[in-house]
């Protein structure tokens, strides 16, 4: 098991159902992994357990040394984890590179005073948001739109800021939620060079839920199967392609 | 980051000058009825602006001013009376000790009340700020009537239902006007700063605030008690306005006044708040006529009071369903934004003449 981040044993209840059953993950530094099953079998679960906003009925979730268990979700930001969401959740009203800077506010050391009296420890901050924000939007392929609304975006180009704000957070994993959900083929082409590329400039481990398997297959190094909330099969994409038990849950939801 | 920062400032402190200049005009030829709507327009762009930034900015739906505004104004009355005026107000139980002897100058009653009144918003926000919406509207709401009991029955502390009488009426323009843009000027500076983002973030989606490692409680926190200090400043202020405070002052009807002025100003923004403050404030006045009996022909239509809170509630409806967004909306004035919008309209006919 590494010692980079573990969770073992995790599962979540909501009264009766059992949504998540006996989860285990866990990850090496640098890799790419896929979390995968049908509509409802837990994936979206895994991942508020994992980021802070569900409390899990059980298990226990490590990250390099640390308990996450009970810690709340911008604890668990500012440590290192930062997700993305399945249903896009920008600042609706605000801008482009606002949507971004807000996401180093959860590091800065100037206090509402100092901000407030404009001193210059927050002046030299102000800056270093603006331009962090400006570098990430150059590299997500957003820099043309900056000042633009967010949510006047098309769709790929929301997805593409939400991980360009997940990343302004200063992340060493990266849970994606369904990046490539409502992208069209060449742009879900190119988000696998995105997150490739993303990963190695920010030295990022990578966890992401994808439905489109011809991207799951290509992108991750490793993928995890769930099926009403249970682990059902482990691997390659090449193991998992092949794995009947895969192939039966799939075929037996359409 | 912008261009036309210095021009900016320059008509900033010549619009300062302006306002001064006029405010110089009014204390010396305007009527005492001029004065004191121009001191009450300033005392509620405190309030407003300053209620705006946890309703509006923020997004919390609390309904609390009342309470902040009570405790700001008892608390300031109980330092500058003398310890003479005290022992003669309190004739059914007199006072309890320390507040029976203190008796400090205005300026620094202003600083004692605003730090009360966040203490007291501090202290508050931890119950608060454990529930949201609705819920979070009602608890504020149960606060407020707290406070107002409190004072009604707190005798040895309060003076009770015959509240405080006689206060030195510091409150002038001066004051009061100044006080006005020392808020706005904070408040829009803490919007306007990384703080300020973060409380927008919070009001538009709180998950998605978390998810980028705001503390979303603590900062609500931040901006309830902001909003309480200044509350509580505007309070005092008020007091030694009008110099005799009570308990029914600070009624659930001082909260739906701001309310109708936020929201009419469009929620978040603070320039749509003191567009707001000041018409509500003066639109009350003008429509005065309208609680006196009537003489309409063959009609006598007899006095009724709080006729103009119905208007004022009209067109809180009519808002609300027609113009959701207030005046403003989100927006705020700029510079830019005037100068842009002269060159727009002005230039192109300036040339055609
Ligand atoms: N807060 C909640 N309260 C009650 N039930 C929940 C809650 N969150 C999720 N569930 C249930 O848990 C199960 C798993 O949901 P989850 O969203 O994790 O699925 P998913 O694998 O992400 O599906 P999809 O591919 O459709 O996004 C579902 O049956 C869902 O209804
Ligand atoms: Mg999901």
């Amino acid at each position: 098991m590494s010692d980079f981040f573990a969770a073992t044993g995790l599962t979540m209840k909501f009264g009766g159902l059992i949504a998540v059953n006996d989860f285990n993950i866990s990850l090496s530094e640098g890799e790419i992994v896929g979390l995968i099953g049908p509509n409802g079998a837990g994936k979206t679960t895994v991942f508020n357990m994992l980021a802070g906003y569900y409390v899990p009925s059980e298990g226990s979730i490590r990250f390099r040394s640390q308990i996450l268990n009970g810690r709340k979700a911008n604890e668990i930001t500012k440590l290192g984890i930062a997700r993305t969401f399945q249903n896009i959740r920008l600042f609706s009203d605000l801008s482009v590179v606002e949507n971004v800077t807000i996401a180093y506010h959860c590091r800065i050391r100037s206090t509402f005073l100092g901000a407030v009296f404009r001193l210059p420890l927050y002046r030299r901050e102000e800056k270093e948001m603006y331009e962090g924000a400006m570098n990430l939007l150059n590299e997500v392929g957003l820099s043309h739109v900056t000042g633009e609304r967010s949510n006047s975006l098309p769709y790929g180009m929301q997805r593409r800021l939400e991980i360009a704000r997940a990343l302004a957070t200063g992340p060493r994993i990266l849970l994606l939620d369904e990046p490539a959900a409502g992208m069209n083929p060449r742009e879900t082409m190119e988000l696998i060079d995105l997150i490739r590329r993303l990963r190695d400039a920010h030295r990022l481990t990578v966890f992401l839920i994808e439905h489109d398997m011809k991207f799951v297959m290509k992108i991750c190094e490793r993928i995890k199967v769930l099926d009403y909330g249970t682990t059902i099969a482990e691997g390659t994409p090449e193991v998992i392609q092949n794995d009947p038990r895969v192939i039966e849950a799939y075929l037996g939801e359409a | 980051m912008d261009p036309h920062h210095k021009r900016n400032q320059l008509l900033s402190l010549a619009g300062m000058c302006a306002i001064v200049l006029f405010l110089l005009y009014a204390q010396t030829y305007g009527t005492s009825y001029d004065v004191r709507i121009l001191n009450n327009c300033a005392l509620f762009i405190i309030l407003a602006v300053s209620y705006n930034l946890i309703n509006g900015v923020t997004g919390q739906f609390s309904l609390e001013p009342n309470a902040f505004v009570a405790i700001g104004a008892y608390t300031s009355a109980l330092l500058t009376l003398t310890p003479m005026e005290k022992e003669i107000s309190f004739i059914i139980e007199p006072i309890i000790w320390p507040l029976s002897v203190i008796h400090i100058p205005f300026i620094f009653s202003l600083i004692a009340e605003g730090v009360v009144t966040a203490i007291f918003g501090f202290i508050m926000g931890f119950p608060v700020f454990r529930v949201r919406g609705d819920y979070l509207a009602i608890v504020t709401l149960g606060f407020g009537e707290v406070v107002r009991v409190v004072a009604n029955n707190a005798q040895t502390v309060t003076n009770g239902p015959l509240g405080l009488k006689g206060l030195a009426p510091y409150t002038n323009l001066w004051w009061s006007w100044g006080f006005a843009i020392f808020t706005v000027f904070m408040i829009s500076r803490l919007v306007k700063s990384s703080y300020g983002r973060a409380l927008k973030a919070v009001k538009y989606d709180e998950s998605a605030a978390e998810a980028v490692g705001i503390n979303t409680f603590w900062h609500k926190m931040l901006a309830f008690t902001c909003s309480a200090f200044f509350e509580g400043v505007g309070g005092g202020l008020l007091a030694h306005l009008i110099t005799t405070i009570s308990p029914t002052l600070f009624t659930f009807f001082l909260t739906f006044n701001l309310l109708i002025m936020i929201v009419m100003g469009g929620l978040g923004s603070i320039t749509g708040s003191i567009i707001a403050a000041v018409f509500v404030t003066w639109g009350s006045e003008v429509l005065r006529f309208v609680e006196e009996p009537m003489h309409l022909g063959f009609i006598d239509i007899p006095p009724v009071p709080g006729m103009r809170m119905v208007i004022f509630s009209l067109i809180l409806i009519f808002l609300m369903i027609f113009a959701r967004n207030g005046i403003m909306g989100t927006r705020e004035f700029t510079w830019n934004g005037v100068i842009d919008w002269i060159q727009k309209y002005v230039k192109p006919a300036g040339k055609g003449t």
